[in-house]
């Protein structure tokens, strides 16, 4: 494919607001993870919560809009100049011109949490029921009216891939000739149904989470947001370019991955193809590496069996916790912080490598000149994406 | 949007409560009586019973629509990428989640959690067929169907040869109504594939219309959230040139030609 350039990031984690934040924090080896104090959701679990977010304010346009997840888009959007590049880009292309696409896998339903724990008679009390943000599509909504982009405008939601995926949404509108930029991005918050769902399914551990690590025994739960601006004719400096994505679904099972890791494989080759490389290409791979048994052994599998063991590939969840739909455009923002920087950051909290992990599985953090990096996001129903990015 | 895009239409797949397929739908159009005992459920044959026992309406009904499609266009379902939308995803499913967490929240249902997801037909679709292409799942809104249009659309221009297009909706149920509409059970899907020589019927996406939105039939899907698709489908039975959808901003101006 034509390569699509990306002339703005940034991300917001646990780590802290903007890309700053995140560069230091890996550096360090600092973690966000922190014992769940999400109010009124008292499970024994990690959780790498956003500092401040319930203090955001957002502005008077747009206060039918009040939710955690969209007070959380909000401080995203004010870091690294990132509102001020998208709205220029709008100015510059014209604001039909201009797609919006992001990723979200729970959206603001913890809003719709507290309308259902606060109904009166039946109904929602009259606070929430007048909220923008009972709606899976909201996240993109409130993107596009806090950006003034007018262009085609939708929420992907494929669980965890979804902040992935809007890359290869965006660069198809952009090749089609439909937009000629692109704002993409991720967004997810803490709320009752990823905490108390994920411990449903006995994928939640009461520690923070050891990605690859033969005791790992869980994941912990985070949140983030965060955004790229994609352009096919760039007037400002190139900060990166997406050079290849790789889509691809499992078939097997709607919570469980393929055991043989068959469409984890299949979405890391195809984002290879795309970008005209060959495995041995890539410098440094972000990893899904949730820190479940499961999860962690098939995508080690799938990566032994395809890159040489030169390769760095890491999981941060360790730093940030596991940020679901957000969780491709924070891998994306790490993915393009080694770009830039030749910072490849280990995996957090293991020790012990589980015997599934070829050589390619790194705990510790490296530096290197890289020219390509890659990350990978799996997400439930088996849908799974892969995104190259290269340096300018 | 000021890039014309096209492609022919392969397969029509539908279901709605009293209309369960494309001829049925196509022959109310014509005037023709409405099929009688039609199911009151979907029952997607690509399921295993107790798969179908469990799995929310809203997959049934997707499921249905899809495999009749490919059927109609003789293609085989686990060779198609194929693109989900959905304004609400499964209502019931949100409602229940919703109500255990504000009364039990460690009684959540791991099974009603993993249907949750906004991509669960598309989890099913993917494994009940052996499909290993990509699957997406969107929403945006009143413009849902049109973004998933746009989406197929933009797919063959990237190179697929041909897309699958599912979109459904359900029921809104309990508090929910109070800030989300839909009524009924509503399932359409498209197989699109690259224009060639010998199209029966070929779509366009024209561009942001100026005119008003094609109002969608008033005695079928009513009140679902996916009616728009139904504007759509009404054309295509009725020989008419052209419809503009709701797509979120000024109207997605749609070509047809019947061939």
């Amino acid at each position: 494919m034509a390569p699509v350039a990306i002339t703005a990031f940034t991300a917001t984690t646990a780590l802290g607001p903007g890309l700053h934040a995140q560069y230091q924090a890996l550096g360090q080896r600092r973690t966000g993870l922190r014992p769940n104090d999400l109010p009124g959701r008292p499970l024994e679990c990690w959780i790498g919560r956003v500092e401040g977010v319930e203090g955001v304010e957002l502005p008077a346009e747009l206060d039918g809009w009040q939710s955690r997840n969209h007070r959380l888009a909000w401080l995203g959007l004010q870091q690294d100049g990132f509102l001020e590049a998208a709205r220029a880009a709008v100015a510059r292309h014209g604001a039909a011109r201009v797609a919006v696409v992001i990723g979200t896998s729970t959206s603001s339903i913890g809003e719709t949490e507290d309308a259902y724990a606060r109904q009166e008679d039946g109904h929602f009390p009259a606070d929430l029921a007048r909220l923008h943000v009972h709606r899976p599509d909201s996240a993109s909504g409130f993107v596009r009216l806090a950006t003034g982009a007018t262009g085609p405008t939708l929420t992907v939601a494929t669980a965890c891939s979804s902040s992935a995926k809007v890359f290869a949404h965006a660069a198809r509108l952009l090749q089609a000739g439909l937009a000629d930029a692109a704002i993409v991005g991720g967004v997810d918050t803490l709320c009752g149904s990823v905490l108390y769902g994920f411990n449903a399914l006995q994928l939640v551990s009461a520690n923070p989470c050891r990605p690859f690590d033969a005791a790992r025994d869980g994941l912990s739960l985070g949140e983030g947001a965060g955004f790229a601006l994609l352009e096919r004719e760039p007037a400002t400096p190139v900060r990166a370019w997406l050079a290849g994505y790789g889509e691809s679904s499992d078939a097997y099972h709607m919570s469980s991955p393929h055991p043989e890791g068959l469409g984890a494989r299949r979405a890391m080759e195809d984002a290879l193809a795309r970008a005209g490389l060959s495995a041995d290409a890539i410098g440094y791979l972000s990893l899904h590496g949730t820190s479940t048994p499961a999860n962690d052994t098939v995508e080690a599998g799938a990566v032994a069996a395809l890159f040489p063991a030169g390769l760095h590939a890491s999981s941060t969840k360790g730093w940030t916790g596991h940020t679901l739909g957000a969780a491709g455009i924070v891998e994306t923002a790490f993915a393009l912080l080694a770009l830039e920087h030749g910072l490849l950051p280990g995996t957090l909290n293991s020790h012990v490598p589980d015997p599934a992990c070829g050589p390619q599985i790194r705990f510790e953090n490296a530096r290197a000149d890289i020219a390509h990096a890659m990350n990978n996001a799996f997400g439930f129903g088996g849908n799974n994406c892969s995104l190259v990015f290269s340096r300018p | 949007m000021t890039t014309t895009l096209t492609a022919a239409i392969e397969g029509i797949g539908l279901w709605a409560p009293g209309v369960p397929s494309w001829e049925a739908f196509a022959g109310l159009r014509r005037g023709e009586p409405a099929p009688e005992g039609a199911p009151t459920r979907p029952a997607p044959a690509l399921l295993p019973p107790n798969e179908r026992r469990r799995a929310p309406d809203t997959v049934l009904v997707a499921l249905q629509a899809a495999q009749a499609a490919c059927e109609a266009a003789g293609r085989e379902p686990a060779a198609l990428p194929s693109v989900f939308a959905s304004t609400y995803g499964d209502l019931a499913i949100t409602d229940n989640v919703c109500a255990t967490l504000a009364r039990a929240p460690t009684e959540v249902s791991p099974t009603r959690f993993h249907n949750s997801v906004h991509n669960a037909a598309a989890g099913y679709w993917t494994i009940g067929t052996g499909a290993m292409e990509p699957a997406t799942a969107i929403s945006a809104g009143p413009g849902t169907f049109a973004m998933g249009l746009v989406e197929a659309l933009a797919q063959l221009e990237a190179g697929a040869d041909a897309v699958l297009l599912v979109a459904y909706d359900g029921p809104a149920t309990g508090p929910l109504r109070d800030v989300l509409h839909s009524d009924g059970l509503l399932g359409v899907a498209l197989v699109l594939v690259k224009p060639g020589a010998n199209d029966r019927l070929r779509i366009a996406l024209e561009g942001s219309g100026s005119g008003s939105l094609t109002a969608p039939p008033a005695d079928i899907g009513h009140g679902n959230a996916m009616a728009t698709a139904l504007a759509l489908l009404e054309a295509i039975a009725t020989g008419t040139t052209g419809v503009t959808l709701e797509d979120g901003s000024h109207g997605l101006r749609i070509g047809l030609a019947h061939g």
